[in-house]
């Protein structure tokens, strides 16, 4: 009986220490009770601050902000009688609500989630003062876009809410934030967005507001995104836009002393307010299915098309640096280039000696097969030739990327040596083998931004500033040392360039872009006529103007306009009128222009291609029937 | 009327110190736990920190009242109490009022006062007086039987109020009888029962019966010496399957949801944090993010903005956890345990076996509250609303314990006298 107490003494002693390990074990060593009840506790605010504004090169404001706002509901808090008189306010239906409703409570019926997403300024104003009736419902603010003109959607951009991929990878965004998804916007994101502010509430387990968090002493206040300033002049972007309506391709101005974009037109485009607000996804679906036009398609930054004419100028350079021409070094043009068994056709319709004046106001092929011939072989073999024409190309900005502050470029293409090696083997080809580089097609391809920046190194006579689309930010200008402020010197001595210049301004007195002359405004041009394999040849111009003093140099492509001076060359001579007198005094050309509707030839030039599709898999059946 | 000297001077301090203490750190605990800054008088009648004050304060009262009498009015008085006390649990079902689904209180102005409480002071009473009695002896069958239905019966009257966690402290009083002689194997089979109860809703019942077939088995071929005890093997394997077998029945028929959800929860069967099994998973919370020194005073919080709920009765202990860390919450349950520990002296040290038994009903009853009502806050047992001695808030469940202590405290202080 004596050892029974001990039994008790035990009991005690072993619970005593059950307990006292599961303490320790709850208290000290697991870390996760302790997020746990800070979770329960403390509810994060987001304060969204004001994004930044964005306007033209003259101060014309081209992106604010508006009001929206999210109406949030915490489905626990609600009084269901209510629903019928909310619905209306909402001006939506009874079943409507009763959905969201119960989307809301299948998220969480504790905490807050979108009920309804930006209703519109004006009806919040309706409802504003009524909503406080509602337990359980309560108004978030959003700042939205307003897009002050329907032009320019390719170069502003638009906003969207972060995707979760992106949100996990970027512990600056929360689920709901706005974020830049194209253009300027996406671009300059970090600069346009500010810095939210945070307020941290203490809440009880209904999720009710019981105060401030340690009195407030975590919260930030929010900071004002900065405001940019673009180069972009929108009086003529809205000019380029409406010449090249129902069109398709690109005009790309810049002013070359300081490579700030003056104008990036790209067509089809839309207008950017479809993409704010609550129509936003429904619109950017539309947009996007529209393969044939892809208007959310910045061609001027991303399509890629082999240079044609408009490239000989640079091989002229080249071909001058090199020491294989001179000025006078002339060539006479037999409908075409000839060498054995290769012929490369021209239409110059010459038969007289040209020399490089002539032969680029000509625009002659067999001018140009021959000095590029004599520029790769004036090395000893192809491949330092080539490679040190590739070289002398790509000083000015080609075939690679241009490291500025658009959100989006292609690299173009530029071949050397390597390629060929590849292609043809060691040793295995020469400078006729790749002849068709001489009038700017074969492997080559451009993009017209690249194009607008080889123009405008030609303007300035052998050098380029990075073209870029921001020229303020705040008001400030960009850095001295931000590398967009940095002067490219091609490799192409200055001296060269006069007479290039001279041939160029020739285009449009004598040559093959006199139509598209102005009568007192000396402009510097050379058409292009781009092969295209898939249908119609595309029109190319590059121009700049005045010849002395640059102010504008751009590049216009028209797909599959026929040729360069059908369309390209009027539109770009429309262009640097508008931009250096403020108008244009040459009303039919322009009401020509305007008015000039391509949508037939895409609709032919698709309908030959199903065609051609439909025929090709007829004979596949028929010879595997066979 | 005695000496009274005698009493105040034979009195065990030790005892009366650590009841004053819990009832003062129980009181600081539902402080913070009810605080609301606009009532922040501590007199404040309208809140339960006011209240238990009070409740304390004449507890103390009860404390000194119940030393003035004598003790053998305790002996003397013993069973009629137990008659009087088992009619206040027929009357509750009757006249009390219902509350959270349960006719457990009397409400009589605006007080309430919950007859199961000093039941168990009264039940204790009575079985230490069985006990005590001549020729007692335990070893007999119809002795046990008579002091397991002396002890139950006020339990059974308990079930239909229904208040499970009270019904659960009367299996306090088992232990009491292993004190006074109750054969070992009573209890070896209490626990092999709750063992096998535990595993009957854990394992796979095919399982369950293999194991115990094995087991059968093995303690056949052990005790095959002594004669008697193949009998007594077979005897306790079938009861254990008889248990299994109604375990499975009472588990799916005799149970309610809620239990059976607790229960599931408990065992981890069942996950829902937003559910029933919401209140131990808070309370975890609770005291988990107390760490190793607290969040301070009144600077919890889950306890301030009202994440654990009865946070001042069932689960007071999380305050303590949270806002007094690891090292409060081991020096409370290391109080407790001193506490256990004295009354074990003072109870061996009784000449009378009546004051002895008492003592111990009194001990058990304590320390299955105190078990039951920690190990639910820290999620070793479903939860069971049972206060914390002295701790909790609560006027009627401080009465009780205070009254039991009381009479013990009583008693104790007149050992030196001849009974």
């Amino acid at each position: 009986m004596s050892q029974r107490p001990l039994f008790f003494r035990v009991l005690f002693l072993a619970l005593g220490l059950i307990f006292i390990g599961r303490l320790f074990y709850l208290q000290v060593y697991r870390d996760d009770l302790k997020l746990s009840a800070r979770n329960n506790v403390v509810r994060q605010e987001r304060i969204y601050p004001g994004r930044g504004l964005i306007y033209d090169r003259d101060g014309q404001l081209l992106v604010g902000n508006q009001s929206a706002y999210d109406l949030m509901v915490i489905p626990h808090q609600i009084e269901p009688a209510d629903s019928a008189d909310l619905a209306r306010l909402l001006r939506i239906s009874h079943a409507d609500f009763k959905r969201r409703l119960e989307k809301a409570r299948r998220y969480s019926s504790l905490k807050p989630s979108v009920f309804m997403r930006q209703i519109s300024d004006d009806h919040f104003a309706q409802i504003r003062e009524y909503l406080h009736r509602f337990e359980g419902f309560f108004p978030q603010k959003r700042i939205l876009r307003e897009y002050q003109y329907p032009h320019a959607a390719n170069v502003l951009g638009f906003i969207g809410e972060a995707s979760d991929r992106f949100i996990r990878t970027n512990a600056h965004y929360h689920p709901g934030d706005l974020i830049g998804k194209s253009g300027i916007e996406k671009s300059y994101e970090e600069v346009l967005r500010g810095k939210t502010g945070v307020r941290y509430k203490m809440v009880d387990v209904h999720n009710r507001v019981k105060g401030a968090f340690k009195g407030g002493v975590y919260d930030t206040l929010p900071r004002p995104g900065s405001d940019l300033t673009s180069t972009i002049d929108i009086e003529l972007q809205r000019y380029g836009e409406a010449l090249m309506q129902n069109k398709r391709g690109s005009i790309v101005a810049i002013e070359p002393a300081t490579g700030e974009i003056l104008s990036l037109v790209t067509a089809p485009s839309y207008d950017p307010n479809l993409l704010v607000g609550r129509e936003r996804s429904k619109h950017y679906s539309e947009l996007y299915a529209d393969s044939l036009n892809k208007p959310l398609y910045d061609r001027g930054l991303l399509a890629q098309y082999p240079p044609g004419s408009p490239f000989k100028v640079i091989n002229a350079l080249v071909a001058l640096e090199e020491g294989a021409i001179t000025p006078r070094t002339s060539h006479v043009c037999h409908h075409g280039f000839h060498w054995g068994r290769l012929h490369v056709a021209c239409h110059c319709g010459t038969n007289y000696p040209l020399d490089l004046i002539k032969g680029i106001s000509k625009s002659c092929n067999n001018y140009f097969c021959r000095i590029f011939k004599s520029t790769i072989e004036s090395y000893p073999t192809a491949q330092e030739g080539l490679n040190a024409w590739s070289e002398k190309v790509k000083s000015f900005g080609l075939g690679q990327f241009l490291n500025n502050d658009l959100p989006t470029g292609r690299r173009g293409f530029v071949p050397s040596a390597s390629y060929f090696d590849k292609a043809f083997g060691y040793k295995g080809w020469k400078a006729v083998s790749v002849i068709s580089l001489a009038i700017g097609q074969g492997e080559l391809v451009l993009t017209p931004i690249q194009m607008a920046n080889m123009t405008a190194a030609i303007a300035n006579r052998g050098f380029y500033y990075t073209p870029h689309i921001v020229k303020e930010i705040d008001g400030a200008p960009l850095a001295a040392d931000n590398p967009l402020q940095e002067k490219k010197e091609t490799l192409v001595d200055s001296s060269h360039f006069p007479v290039v210049i001279k041939a160029m301004r020739k285009v449009f007195e004598t040559g093959t872009a006199r139509w598209s002359a102005h009568d007192s405004i000396p402009m510097c041009g050379k058409t292009g006529t781009a092969q295209n394999p898939h249908g119609q040849d595309h029109s190319i111009f590059i121009a700049f103007a005045p010849p002395e003093n640059p102010q504008i140099a751009l590049s216009v492509v028209v797909e599959n306009g026929y040729w360069g001076s059908r369309w390209a060359a009027p539109i770009a001579s429309l262009m640097m009128e508008k931009y250096l007198t403020g108008e244009v005094d040459r009303p039919r050309l322009e009401k020509r222009m305007l008015e000039g509707d391509l949508r037939e030839q895409y609709q032919a030039d698709l309908e030959a291609r199903l065609e051609r599709a439909r025929k090709r898999r007829e004979k596949q059946k028929d010879s595997t029937d066979a | 009327m005695r000496n009274y000297g005698n009493v105040f001077r034979e009195l065990d301090y030790t005892t009366l110190l650590l009841w004053v203490l819990i009832m003062f750190l129980g009181w600081l605990n539902i402080y913070s736990a009810v605080f609301d800054p606009e009532y922040a008088s501590i007199l404040d009648m309208n809140q339960r920190y006011g209240k238990q004050l009070l409740w304390i304060l004449t507890a103390l009262g009860i404390m000194f009242l119940i030393l003035l009498i004598d003790s053998s009015v305790f002996y003397t008085l013993a069973y009629p109490i137990y008659g009087l006390s088992l009619l206040s649990l027929v009357l509750v079902l009757f006249l009390g009022a219902e509350i959270s689904g349960a006719r457990s209180w009397f409400v009589i102005g605006g007080f309430s006062l919950q007859p199961s409480e000093f039941a168990k002071a009264a039940t204790a009473l009575a079985l230490a007086r069985f006990l005590s009695g001549y020729q007692r002896d335990l070893r007999r069958f119809s002795h046990q039987l008579m002091a397991l239905g002396l002890a139950f019966l006020p339990a059974l009257l308990i079930v239909p109020q229904p208040d499970l966690g009270s019904v659960l402290v009367y299996t306090a009083f088992i232990l009491v009888l292993y004190r006074e002689g109750l054969p070992s194997l009573y209890l070896v089979i209490g626990f092999a029962l709750i063992l096998v109860f535990v595993l009957s809703l854990l394992v796979p019942l095919p399982y369950l019966y293999g194991g115990l077939g094995f087991l059968t088995i093995l303690l056949l071929v052990l005790g095959r010496r002594q004669r008697g005890n193949g009998w007594k093997v077979l005897g306790v394997m079938v009861l254990c399957g008889l248990t299994v077998q109604s375990v499975d029945f009472t588990f799916n028929n005799l149970l309610e949801d809620r239990h059976r959800n607790r229960i599931n929860i408990l065992l981890g069967k069942a996950e829902d944090p937003q559910g029933i099994g919401y209140n131990t998973h808070q309370s975890m919370i609770a005291i988990g993010s107390g760490g190793l020194k607290g969040k301070g005073y009144m600077e919890g919080t889950q306890t301030k903005y009202d994440f654990v709920p009865e946070q001042s009765t069932d689960f007071i202990f999380c305050t303590v956890g949270e806002e007094w860390g690891f090292l409060g919450t081991s020096a409370l349950v290391l109080l407790y345990l001193v506490l256990f520990f004295r009354l074990m002296i003072v109870a061996e040290r009784q000449r009378s076996s009546f004051a002895r038994a008492y003592g111990y009903g009194v001990l058990c009853i304590l320390f299955l509250h105190f078990g039951i009502n920690i190990a639910m806050t820290i999620g070793l047992a479903p939860v069971i609303g049972i206060p914390l001695p002295f701790f909790s808030y609560g006027g009627s469940s401080l009465w009780g314990f205070t009254l039991l202590l009381a009479i013990f405290l009583r008693l104790d202080a007149g050992r030196t006298l001849s009974l």
